[in-house]
């Protein structure tokens, strides 16, 4: 192929390649697999643009990304599930009296430091100490019990407060504005300090918010998960008793059970490409805009910028915010996608780290490229293992089917495939820091 | 024996030189390229045409840590001193490539700076500004340079201490160490100075004696502010 | 008057102990993240997993030493393998520095590419680890159990609470203690520990004064593979070996290099144990130290607990906001070694 050529229509070749993988998966595995793959690749890509904003933007690292998705599948479950009554009337009001107590505690803790901080600052930790110490032993006094009788309320079934009942859709929204706050405190705190500084700190609150979702059982059922979450769209049993519906698998000449299936995964991967679509068009048009350019302006000389009066630490809690947000929206995604909501599953480091390799792959600071890479990526994540488990299989197959290290090889070939994606990192960071479509406004080094 | 020096380009074909035991003096206005003369002396500037001649060598070539090692010694305008570490750990860190005892070389500096000896258990950076371009000065001395680049020694200090540190820089040249110095105060360097250089859009504009050019109407016009 | 005393007896054996051993393991933690930030000035997230390493190397040694017969009991074995584990870690650090930071130093790239590319490095170890030795619990510990338990310390005392001490907390607290010692005689005393912090301190002047800069980087990971090797070790014969808890270690020991003031030695070692008392004593259940202080026949109904023992990390993460925003410079204000 003419090197020029494949440059210039560089962004249509690679994502008709990535079609034609899931294509060729869709017939060598069958469509349902490929759909299933394309679900996820599809919330892999929208986290994928929400990291973008951060660091090709704006140049911010996000070590938390998992924290943030985990807080938009917290939104799925309370936005969606049925309330249990039963446990709102054993202990509703001592939660809701709990949680008022704190905020009352905040707010009294910001009034009486603007006015004892500002005239000394050693009255105004003690006072923020006293103030705080107080407002949290009486939450305390009040949140425990309570939450005690609701975890007692039919534990196996329930022991959680439940959510409020309505459509799933709406939690994609929620799932923003919970990420989005968790990111504005947290970039408040650690924005403006040494660029390092955001990581470690997004480190940690996404390690909390993940201990807390697994902890506070009263709200998210901790361990025991939240299972059925509804659905946006059929289920495969209404499919299957329609008459519309197995006049058309007939006409597909498929059966009926597969066919619901597989249109189950049409229909989210049809809400999914509206989502991404708008996402796209909102993105593109937002970085053509004279805001895009002071936000690259700024973090290609963060120093000029500030000189010209920009406000830098600012500009960045925005895109910071904005970020998370995505973020968020993906993470509610994807917990409708599942159904379920299973907190062990969010492992804070490890898939953080898989949207990272898919912006650095794929091209930090271009949206589309940010996509692709969220395709790619999760398309050898989950093909990986059994390329792996073949590849391990063929080379050790000289030796006899029981011998120690043909074991331990077959046993070790997952922490392989984490091993494999840090070296592609390494090595993309090396010999194509650009990424697979590169930033449009090339930056020259 | 001669230590001279012809840097280029950047510089336009400007050529400075200092002999053993000499003061001289870069002086000009501020984008004259003054502290770059100096850096492309000391090999931090790449030379596109030209080269630096040292002992009759050509050390155009060297990395400025390989003209340390033939005798260069460089004191920076700013960061010029390990500010955490205390003052004798700053000479000693001066003395790094040297294998031989370095106590020696400790006293000579602490008798031309005797307030060193004072605070040679502080670190650098608790020091007051005149005394950390001593530190500065004493830490380039420990390599026992044959000739000395000095990039504005006396910035941002007060007129005596300014004073003070010309008359030890006198008493470091007649110990016979060249000096190359870079200034803003441009009339006080010149009363000291051997040889004087007034660099224009960096080239030379003026060469000549330091009383000379002094002395020099055109000089005191342009440069010396009457 | 005994109330008081076994008051006492209960927050040593609870609090005090268990955090001077823990905090020596965050100490030294602690000191080879500050060490990489204050030569090569990047937080190296892969530090945890290069703890594991060093570990899973003194655990093989350990394991053939005793297939010999080799013991040196009341203490661990695992000490006599350190020493195998160190160099184990060492030349996995200066391999890696070699095929990996070295091109992005000479290219001069910013301080979040070096972090990215120790994320990346942390992958690729931890796969190796795993990948090893698997990912599951490894027991190594051998020798004397306790130095004397609870039961010895009632006995001899006839106090109602007991007081123990356990040969992998004697052992972590001197360890730490001599480790410690020789880094700061080696930074503050000889040529070479110097060199170092002069290089951290100003870069250019370092140079201009002869300081070769492949050395010092040279040595630097010479020190943090050993101090990384040291603390695993020691925290995997505290509690136990397992890939995954060194991954989990990462945030106390960031905090802990922050709270003491990224880049400084001192810092490092008194964050190290500002994290471990905080996080123990916010987790402790005071019930019985208030059951014996209180007055008579007063008995709390709770356990007297501030947070949860789950929320052991949030303890880290709320000391390190706060020194973020009252003190982002950390205790000791550091920057340079």
């Amino acid at each position: 192929m003419n090197q020029t050529f494949f440059n210039q229509y560089r962004t249509p070749i690679l994502y008709s390649v990535m079609a034609l993988l899931l294509v060729i998966v869709g017939v060598g595995q069958g469509w349902s697999v490929a759909f299933t793959i394309l679900n996820l690749c599809l919330i892999s890509a929208i986290m994928s643009l929400g990291v973008n904003m951060q660091w090709g933007y704006a140049g911010l690292f996000n070590v938390g990304v998992m924290g943030f998705a985990a807080l938009g599948g917290l939104a799925a479950v309370l936005v969606s599930m049925p309330p249990v009554e039963e446990a709102r009337a054993a202990g509703g009001q001592g939660v809701l009296v709990g949680l008022l107590i704190l905020i009352a505690t905040i707010f009294v803790s910001i009034v009486a430091w603007k006015q004892f901080g500002a005239k000394s600052k050693k009255t105004g930790y003690w006072m923020l100490f006293i103030i705080i110490a107080a407002g949290y032993a009486l939450m305390r006094l009040f949140f425990l019990p309570s939450v005690e009788a609701i975890e007692g309320v039919n534990p196996s079934v329930t022991g959680y407060l439940g959510g409020l009942g309505l459509p799933i859709i709406l939690s994609w929204p929620v799932g923003m504005l919970f990420a989005a706050g968790a990111a504005y405190v947290i970039g408040k705190v650690a924005l403006g300090l040494r660029s390092d500084y955001l990581a470690i700190a997004t480190l940690g609150i996404s390690e909390i918010v993940l201990y807390f979702i697994k902890n506070e059982e009263w709200l998210t059922r901790g361990v025991k998960n939240v299972n059925g979450l509804p659905r946006p769209v059929p289920y495969e049993v209404d499919l299957q008793q329609a008459a519309w519906f197995q006049q058309l698998a007939a006409d597909w000449g498929m059966e009926l059970a597969e066919a619901s299936s597989l249109f189950v995964k049409v229909c989210y991967a049809g809400l999914f490409i509206a989502v991404i679509a708008i996402l796209m068009y909102l993105s593109e048009t937002a970085l053509k805009s004279p805001w895009g350019r002071m936000m690259r302006a700024i973090r290609d000389n963060e120093v000029a910028a500030a000189a010209m009066g920009k406000d830098v630490v600012k500009r960045h809690l925005t895109i910071f915010v904005i970020g998370s947000a995505v973020i968020g929206l993906a993470g509610a995604m994807l917990t409708t996608l599942d159904g379920q909501f299973t907190p062990v599953g969010y492992q804070p480091l490890r898939f953080t780290f898989l949207i990272w390799v898919m912006v650095i792959i794929g091209g930090s600071g271009n949206n589309w490229g940010a996509v692709l890479g969220g395709f790619f990526i999760w398309f050898f994540w989950i093909e990986a293992e059994p390329i792996g488990l073949w590849l391990v299989d063929t080379l050790t197959s000289f030796m006899e089917p029981t011998h120690w290290l043909r074991l331990h090889l077959m046993d070790s070939a997952a922490h392989m495939r984490l091993m494999t994606v840090g070296i592609v990192l390494l090595i993309a960071l090396r010999y194509a820091p650009e990424g697979l479509i590169p930033e449009r406004t090339a930056r020259k080094h | 024996m001669t230590g001279g020096y012809g840097a280029a380009d950047i510089l336009k074909e400007c050529t400075i030189g200092v002999d053993r035991g000499e003061i001289a003096v870069i002086v000009g206005p501020n984008g004259a390229g003054k502290s770059t003369a100096m850096k492309a002396t000391f090999g931090m500037l790449p030379l596109r045409e030209g080269h630096v001649m040292f002992d009759g060598e050509d050390i155009s070539h060297l990395k400025p840590e390989e003209r340390v090692v033939r005798g260069m010694g460089f004191v920076p305008q700013t960061h010029n001193v390990f500010t955490s570490m205390t003052v004798e750990e700053n000479l000693e860190m001066g003395a790094f490539i040297r294998e031989d005892d370095i106590s020696d070389s400790i006293e000579q500096v602490f008798e031309l700076f005797p307030i060193l000896k004072e605070k040679r258990r502080q670190p650098a950076g608790e020091l007051s500004g005149g005394q950390r371009q001593q530190v500065a000065v004493g830490r380039a001395m420990m390599t026992q340079p044959k000739v000395l680049l000095l990039d504005e020694p006396t910035a941002g200090v007060s007129p005596i201490v300014m004073d003070e540190l010309f008359d030890r820089i006198i008493e470091i040249a007649r110990t016979g160490v060249a000096i190359l110095m870079v200034e803003q105060n441009a009339k006080q360097a010149l009363e000291i100075a051997d040889k004087g250089y007034v660099l224009v859009q960096g080239s030379n504009r003026f060469t000549d004696t330091g009383e000379a050019l002094l002395a020099n109407p055109d000089v005191r016009r342009s440069f010396l502010g009457g | 008057m005994t109330d008081f005393i076994n008051a006492l007896v209960v927050l040593s054996n609870f609090i005090l102990v268990p955090a001077l051993t823990y905090g020596s393991q965050l100490a030294l933690g602690a000191l080879g993240v500050t060490l990489v930030y204050g030569v090569l000035r990047f937080s190296n997230f892969a530090h945890g997993e290069m703890m594991a390493f060093g570990t899973m190397i003194t655990i093989f040694g350990t394991w053939g030493l005793q297939a010999l017969g080799v013991s040196i009991a009341p203490l661990p074995t695992a000490l006599l393998a350190l020493p195998l584990g160190i160099v184990g870690a060492v030349a996995l650090s200066l391999f890696l520095d070699k095929t990996v930071y070295k091109y992005h130093r000479q290219r001069k790239a910013s301080p979040v590419i070096f972090l990215i590319v120790s994320i990346g490095l942390m992958f690729f170890i931890g796969g190796l680890v795993r990948f090893i030795i698997g990912p599951g619990d490894q027991i190594f510990f051998d020798g004397t159990r306790f130095i004397f338990s609870a039961r010895d310390f009632k006995r001899s005392t006839g106090l109602d609470e007991g007081l123990a001490l356990k040969m992998t907390q004697a052992v972590t607290i001197i360890t730490a203690i001599i480790v410690v010692a020789a880094m700061f005689w080696f930074l503050n005393k000889t040529r070479t520990g110097k060199s170092m912090r002069a290089f951290s301190d100003n870069e250019n002047l370092a140079l201009l004064s002869g300081i070769n800069p492949d050395r010092v980087v040279m040595i630097t990971w010479i020190l943090v593979g050993a101090l990384a090797t040291i603390a695993g070790t020691l925290y995997g014969l505290d509690k136990s070996f397992k890939p995954f808890s060194f991954m989990q270690l990462l945030l106390p020991i960031f905090a802990a290099a922050i709270v003491g003031g990224v880049g400084n030695p001192l810092g490092a070692i008194a964050g190290g144990y500002v994290i471990a008392f905080s996080e123990i004593a916010v987790t402790f259940a005071y019930k019985k130290v208030v059951t014996y202080l209180g007055p008579d026949s007063f008995q709390p109904d709770s356990l007297v607990q501030l947070l949860g023992t789950d929320y052991k990390i949030a303890v880290s993460f709320i000391i390190l906001v706060i020194v973020l925003i009252v003190r982002p410079t950390g205790i000791f204000s550091g920057k340079t070694l």
